[in-house]
């Protein structure tokens, strides 16, 4: 029986599918979901926004699919159902046309005065600029006489290696580590100064919600403003290259104090 | 929407004196609109596993972290190279082959307009999927830069980069004929009686996707010509160093890529829109509104190209702009949904295999439209800008929203072509086995992006594995699930229960006027439209 063979190929699908996930689920897991909170003000509104919009299309997306759902259930001919001979109705077409009009107003509406905050990089307590090299980065400290490049951390680099033998698993923030981070304040306004010697790049550290190209020929600024002391990594987020995912971003906040500290430090004439 | 009354159609396969020509040159040298459509969608057949092929390698890779089967410039070759093949070598070429075959049945047409034009448009494309390929065993290899081709990075690729650009112009130059070809078939050649609003959607969709092609290829030719003397001839259009602007590509890509995008979903649209009504044996809901939604996505997608650049520091007005005019994308898209919907609702649904697709279209396509929007609020897109998350969300819209609607349209349209029957058992495996695979791909990827994982990484931290895994059992479950689809096509040509002119419950079209397999000539007297 047709009927029969499918329902058969239907489970045996199902089982195979859990068969095979349980076989991948490692014992480390680490199943995220969503964007982080992250640690500035601006992660923290861009994360608000995205759980709005989440919702937003999670309740249209039920209430649609429901209605989907219910047809499905409701109108089959196995069950006997009737077309109804109906081709338009002008009142439903204007209602289903006005309502996700005011919907995405809404959306706009709560989204706008978040771009502007975003885009205003006035009042800024210290200007560091990056430059985005084939495959690393470089941070100067504006005025300050500090400057430095940051490359993928040699644990990381050995273990990435085709074949390299060395289980991933083992190297701590695997990927996600360098040699020299970027080291600043927090509770201080941070404008940066973005640009590229060779390629496009993007630096992107997730918990700022910070992502920006960083393009030959072009300065891009913005700015950020950490809360609280902590490591937040990150990855180049633009295709640059055959090294483009061994690009990584590591910011370091340290409170304020400690922050002069070691900016003294760097300032010191080498030894 | 028409009443059709049947013409003289039916006793066309008489003329058995221009039948097709044997062997090879029947193929090589035939101007006959369904042979051209078999040849477009062979062609996308064999170009779905080529591409595919290249997809499994990059699953294959990112099954775990580390680097265990191929060097990073080889994984940016095959992303790239993925990319444009599907893009180029499949979505669009089988959206061409419905077209050439279903336009002129639809409108009542005996052939396409330009029936040598559209030997050629085809023929070129064998041509340049073979230089585009070719470029992999090329020295330095075939481009590794994204298909977005953004330079400067596109500008360090070796001399092969010649021969993608050739093979860009080439496949290009395909789409733009065979979009001529369409204008003038649906403009000039449709029976007397049928009015631009009553054509079937299917060719009201692929009549403004040609406009659109007409309006964007151009643009995108113009935009690689100038990548092509910037790498070879020493100018600087792009190039920062010698006066250049980088960015200015962005916006002549994506002048030319958005529109691209529903350059590939309009005719998806037009295919579900063919479907629906059949199994729920009820007209397609708010014709009117659907043409006018067709025709208001292809005008706001050629005002919206900049949501794909909003991380390259625009001015805020720009910004500003880009997302709302974005964002108004939807409420059409939404009024489709909607009628759809309003189409299945008080219908009599039946679920044979092309409805299976169009339904699994309707629900996932919707989940891409969500992200969508979620991606046109500027500030949030800070975050999903070139993750996992932007992603997920194409292949959302272009494997379970263009790919299904192709594969549905192939199942719909078979039994008119072969004169069979498909297997609908085997129909139905082969739909549960896709749409299981596809949300097993695609679904973790949402999650991968949001956690923070960029696109186009070769290896990524620990912490993406699991999701990563799991997306990988997806694409070979789904995958390997397309060889059924060819075992099914194969099994259809070659026999199976005779198909009767309607092969449906009484669906609506002309098509399904002639008899089944369609004769080689059809039409060769105009049906009369009521």
């Amino acid at each position: 029986m047709p009927l029969n063979t499918l329902t058969l190929a239907r489970k045996a699908v199902l089982a195979g599918t859990a068969l095979l996930l349980t076989a991948v689920l490692p014992a480390h897991a680490a199943w995220d979901l969503n964007l982080p909170r992250g640690v500035t003000s601006t992660s923290r509104e861009v994360f608000d926004l995205h759980m709005l919009a989440l919702w937003v299309c999670t309740v249209i997306g039920i209430v649609v699919f429901a209605v989907m759902i219910y047809a499905l259930l409701k109108f089959r001919k196995s069950k006997g159902a009737v077309a109804a001979k109906f081709t338009h109705s002008t009142t439903a077409e204007v209602i289903w046309t006005i309502l996700p009009t005011l919907v995405l107003i809404f959306l706009a509406y709560e989204s706008a005065p978040a771009l502007i905050r975003i885009e205003d990089t006035r009042n800024s307590e210290m200007t560091i600029r990056i430059t985005g090299y084939q495959w690393k980065w470089q941070y100067e400290y504006v005025g300050q006489n500090v400057s430095f490049f940051s490359t993928l951390a040699q644990t990381s680099n050995e273990a990435r290696q085709l074949d390299s033998g060395l289980d991933p698993h083992q190297v701590e923030n695997y990927l996600l580590e360098v040699d020299r981070p970027l080291v600043v304040p927090v509770g201080t306004k941070i404008r940066y100064l973005l640009t590229s010697n060779d390629v496009n790049h993007a630096w992107w550290v997730i918990d700022l919600a910070v992502k920006r190209d960083a393009i030959p020929g072009y300065i891009n600024e913005g700015w950020f403003t950490i809360d609280e002391p902590g490591i937040y990594r990150g990855q180049c987020a633009e295709l640059c290259g055959k090294d483009h995912g061994f690009m990584p971003v590591v910011v370091e906040a340290l409170p304020k104090a400690e922050f002069d500290a070691w900016l003294a430090s760097q300032q010191a004439p080498a030894t | 929407m028409t009443t059709i009354t049947q013409g003289h159609a039916a006793q066309d396969h008489a003329h058995d004196s221009h039948g097709p020509a044997r062997g090879l040159s029947r193929w090589l040298f035939t101007t006959n609109h369904k042979d051209i459509g078999t040849l477009y969608l062979l062609f996308a057949l064999v170009m779905l596993f080529v591409g595919g092929g290249m997809a499994l390698v990059i699953r294959a890779e990112l099954f775990q972290p580390g680097l265990q089967f191929v060097n990073p410039e080889f994984f940016n070759q095959m992303t790239t190279m993925h990319a444009l093949i599907m893009v180029f070598g499949m979505i669009m070429p089988a959206f061409v082959g419905f077209a050439n075959w279903m336009i002129p049945m639809m409108i009542g047409a005996p052939d396409m307009a330009l029936p040598r034009l559209n030997n050629w448009s085809f023929w070129i494309l064998p041509f340049a999927g073979t230089i585009l390929l070719s470029t992999l065993f090329m020295d330095g290899g075939g481009p590794a830069a994204g298909w977005t081709l953004y330079p400067p990075l596109v500008l360090q690729s070796g001399n092969s980069l010649a021969f993608a650009i050739f093979a860009v112009h080439l496949l290009g130059m395909s789409s733009i004929l065979g979009a001529i070809n369409i204008i003038v078939t649906v403009m000039n050649m449709r029976a007397p009686g049928m009015t631009l609003l009553k054509m079937p959607m299917f060719v009201w969709t692929w009549l403004i996707t040609a406009y659109l092609l007409i309006l964007v290829m151009p643009v995108l030719a113009g935009g690689v010509t100038m990548l092509l003397t910037d790498r070879f001839f020493g100018t600087s259009f792009f190039q920062a160093a010698g006066g250049g602007d980088p960015v200015l590509f962005q916006h002549i890509f994506w002048f030319f890529g958005h529109p691209e995008v529903y350059i590939i979903i309009l005719p998806s649209f037009g295919i579900i829109s063919q479907i629906i009504p059949t199994f729920s044996r009820k007209p397609l809901f708010g014709y009117s509104s659907m043409v006018y939604a067709t025709a208001g996505i292809a005008f706001l997608s050629c005002i919206v190209w900049a949501h794909h650049m909003f991380t390259v520091g625009m001015p805020l007005a720009g910004q500003m702009f880009f997302m709302m005019s974005t964002m108004l994308i939807a409420i059409p898209t939404a009024v489709k949904v909607f009628n759809w919907t309003a189409t299945m609702w008080r219908g009599s649904l039946s679920f044979e295999t092309p409805m299976l697709f169009a339904i699994a279209f309707l629900f996932l396509f919707s989940i891409g439209g969500f992200s969508g929007v979620m991606m046109a609020i500027a500030p949030v897109d800070f975050q999903y800008h070139d993750t996992y998350f932007i992603v997920a969300h194409f292949h959302y819209v272009l494997v379970p929203g263009a790919l299904f609607a192709a594969i549905g349209g192939a199942y719909f349209w078979l039994p008119k072509w072969t004169g069979h029957m498909y297997d609908e058992t085997l129909g139905k495996i082969h739909f549960w086995l896709s749409a299981v695979g596809v949300n097993l791909t695609f679904f973790p990827q949402h999650f991968l992006g949001l956690a923070g994982m960029p696109r186009r990484i070769p290896d990524y931290a620990t912490q993406f594995a699991d999701w990563n895994a799991v997306s990988s059992v997806g694409a070979f479950l789904f995958g390997f699930s397309q060889l059924m689809f060819v075992y099914i096509v194969v099994k259809c040509i070659r026999g199976g229960k005779q198909a009767t002119a309607q092969v449906w419950d009484n669906p609506e079209g002309l098509e399904w006027t002639v008899p089944s397999p369609a004769p080689y000539h059809t039409f060769d007297e105009a049906p009369l439209i009521k």
